[in-house]
């Protein structure tokens, strides 16, 4: 600090301005280290969100829900839902009479939401032309490195129950 | 035999220590953001080691904090 200020004999208390600019915007290596050592924590604060994110994701990730009753939904016909919680879009296609399949709708490229082409039977995704099989979900083309996660799917008395999220390999 | 005086080697020390403190920055901040891309596509197993890892880095960079500190004030002093 006293490298900015110019030496006085008069006290502090006495000069005409007692605060200068420059000794203000001064910041010495421990003020430094500090805001380095506590950007540091604000990322160990984002990780541990992400871990507890991820933690309640799982806790309820099990948990079956009814999706739709089998006449619902015409053959080459979709519908969305969400599975398991309200903020994952899922899209179940029926591909034949006895066939239905389920799916993240979420590209697992950079999460913009995929949709089913009924003229070329495969899910697209619009924003980099990531395309996914409508048998397994895997990458057919495009940026995506993984394959859609699958929402495996129960008949119950006429009705389709999502079940599980199947992760598919890399 | 080292003939530096003391001053310039505590300085030397901070210097270093700082570098040190920001490269396990660039680490941590590139470690949120792969653990962050591999959530948003549904890959929860990256959290766990994600948010170890960056405990660790956190607790060196307060050891070097408290390293910083210790030696700029004995700088300081002299």
């Amino acid at each position: 600090m006293k490298l900015f200020r110019k030496p006085s004999s008069a006290p502090l208390w006495q000069d005409e301005f007692p605060v200068f600019t420059a000794d203000e915007r001064y910041v010495n290596r421990r003020q430094l280290t500090k805001f380095l050592t506590l950007t540091s924590f604000a990322m160990l604060v984002g990780n541990l969100w992400v871990l507890l994110r991820s933690l309640m994701y799982r806790s309820h990730r099990e948990a079956p829900l009814v999706v739709a009753s089998t006449a619902e939904v015409p053959v080459g016909g979709v519908k969305l839902f969400s599975y398991p919680t309200a903020k994952d879009p899922c899209i179940l296609v029926r591909t034949a009479a006895e066939s239905y399949l389920a799916y993240s709708q979420v590209c697992p490229h950079l999460s913009c939401v995929v949709y089913y082409s009924k003229e070329r039977n495969r899910l697209e995704c619009p924003c980099h032309q990531g395309v996914f099989s409508i048998q397994d979900g895997s990458v057919i083309q495009g940026p995506p490195q993984r394959p859609l996660p699958r929402i495996a799917l129960e008949r119950r008395e006429g009705q389709l129950v999502a079940v599980r999220v199947e992760q598919g390999g890399a | 035999m080292n003939t530096k005086p003391s001053q310039e080697r505590g300085l030397t020390a901070l210097d270093g220590a700082m570098a040190l403190i920001v490269v396990l920055l660039i680490v941590q901040i590139w470690l949120l953001s792969a653990t962050l891309e591999s959530y948003l596509a549904g890959n929860l197993d990256a959290a766990i080691p994600g948010a170890i890892l960056s405990g660790i880095l956190f607790l060196a960079c307060f050891g070097l904090y408290l390293f910083v500190d210790r030696v700029d004030s004995e700088v300081r002093k002299g």
